[in-house]
């Protein structure tokens, strides 16, 4: 039913998502963490840059992740300078651009769900003469756990779900850049349909049960983020 | 009552300028041919008044678009099997197909002196990345494979391709500088009859098979005049000297 190239496809695709849900749990948590308790003023001009890519689309962001990861570019002189050379056409690459791309998706659940636990549980920590570590790896991380798995469902599903920014930066490269949207895409382009339908059949199955996984684990009703509103 | 004597004057106005604006032709456009088709079509109308409207995409998305009925009445392809397909699935007038443009095939880095029109930097390997279009796709792309083929260098080279979906991604692998070299489409680097920047080798063409590009008239056009006048005019020779000046010959 698949071809070896589908299924190079498919895994590549769970080792990229995969990647990127791991470093977007970590790179994520400061961002969310920050953004909850913070009174200052660059609270609004940050969230709105986290939220971005949920705006931009997805070729226009490629478009310019692959000028800023070119010789001229920005990240691009940085990333010679380092001598890791050009990030555009590698796996590394696509996992730099997914998690730029699912950051709002990670951010913003961890960040609500931290948000509605209020002051409260941290007072009667400090009280409890917890240090500021131990508040933060013993009482908001245990608390906020919903929104962490929600934040890490909806980054992988997503990442999987990727395909304008990895068309405009992977150059298409079997075991590299070649994951299932773009090879997908491809049959459908080459007219090749019925290996189209088994591939996007699969997406579909498996997205479903992802989104399955998120709102049956949330049971609430009108909760979205893992967050009870 | 002076109102209802005129109204049905007034309908019969509104009928003939609705009639006087119907032609328009709805043409979809292979990427390749993007820049030549908008200087053909500005002459078009300036000649006969007609009105064009232009989508353009890759071949492969357009003729996905027209089973599954898109308002096209003219298609220009990047390649002769799918004006073909339609023609079997029975989208197309009846002999309405012809080659509009063949195109060429050009070596293209966007750094200056690069490539001294010629095969050398191809050969030494000295270079970051090749980009050709998905061979699988784009006929661009099949030619490029068929020139790695004739130069022996598919084994040498494979492992630096980077393929873009469509002619327009593998030159803009290769504007962005994060690949030294690609194949593009002549009429991508040609203004003029010039190639405007970096350094080129303009492909042999006997190193690849003709790149043969196909219009039809689809059945939605057929008794549109614009469309039929559109068809005629991309054969005479004031389009053709336009098509020729973007690197295309014609037959």
């Amino acid at each position: 039913m698949f071809t070896e190239a589908d299924l190079d496809a498919i895994w590549l695709t769970l080792r990229l998502a995969t990647t990127v849900t791991i470093l977007l749990l970590i790179v994520g948590t400061p961002i969310a963490w920050w953004l909850a308790r913070t009174q200052s003023w660059f609270k609004g001009p940050i969230g709105a840059i986290v939220a971005l890519p949920l705006v931009l689309p997805p070729t226009v962001l490629g478009f310019y992740m692959l000028i800023a990861m070119g010789p001229n570019g920005v990240i691009g002189q940085l990333t010679q300078q380092l001598g890791i050379g050009l990030l555009p056409f590698s796996y590394w690459g696509l996992v730099i651009a997914s998690v730029v791309y699912s950051l709002p998706f990670v951010v913003q659940p961890i960040q609500n769900a931290m948000q509605a636990l209020g002051e409260r549980p941290i007072e009667v920590a400090a009280t409890l003469r917890a240090g500021p570590w131990e508040r933060f790896f013993c009482v908001v991380l245990p608390l906020s756990k919903p929104g962490f798995i929600s934040a890490a469902i909806l980054g992988f599903a997503h990442t999987v779900g990727e395909f304008g920014v990895v068309l405009m930066i992977g150059g298409n490269i079997p075991q590299e850049t070649r994951v299932v949207s773009v090879q997908i895409y491809d049959y459908v382009e080459a007219m090749e349909y019925g290996q189209a339908h088994v591939l996007a059949g699969l997406m579909v199955a498996f997205s479903f049960v992802v989104l399955l996984g998120v709102y049956g684990f949330q049971r609430q009703p009108g909760s979205v983020w893992g967050v009870k509103t | 009552m002076n109102l209802m004597k005129q109204l049905p004057w007034l309908v019969l106005g509104c009928v003939a300028a609705t009639h006087a604006s119907a032609d328009q032709v709805h043409a979809a456009v292979a990427a390749n041919f993007t820049g030549a088709m908008k200087s053909v079509v500005a002459q078009f109308e300036a000649d006969t008044g007609h009105d064009v409207v232009l989508s353009f995409g890759s071949s492969g998305k357009i003729l996905a678009q027209i089973q599954n009925g898109a308002p096209f009445e003219v298609f220009l392809s990047a390649d002769q099997a799918k004006p073909e397909k339609l023609e079997q699935d029975g989208f197309v007038v009846d002999g309405s197909r012809f080659t509009y443009a063949i195109g060429a095939l050009a070596l293209w880095s966007s750094l200056p002196d690069f490539i001294e029109n010629d095969d050398a930097r191809l050969t030494s390997g000295d270079f970051n990345k090749l980009s050709l279009a998905n061979p699988k796709l784009a006929p661009y792309g099949l030619a490029a494979t068929e020139v790695l083929e004739a130069l022996g260098l598919t084994e040498a080279t494979q492992a630096k391709w980077v393929q873009g979906e469509n002619i327009a991604q593998t030159y803009q692998f290769v504007a962005t500088g994060n690949a030294n070299l690609g194949f593009v489409a002549l009429s991508q680097i040609m203004s003029e009859g010039h190639v405007t920047q970096g350094s080129s080798w303009i492909v042999p063409s006997e190193l690849y098979s003709p790149i043969r590009q196909d219009a039809v008239l689809l059945k939605k056009g057929q008794d549109n005049l614009a469309a039929r006048d559109l068809m005629a005019y991309l054969k005479s020779t004031k389009a053709h000297e336009i098509i020729h000046s973007y690197g295309y010959k014609t037959e």
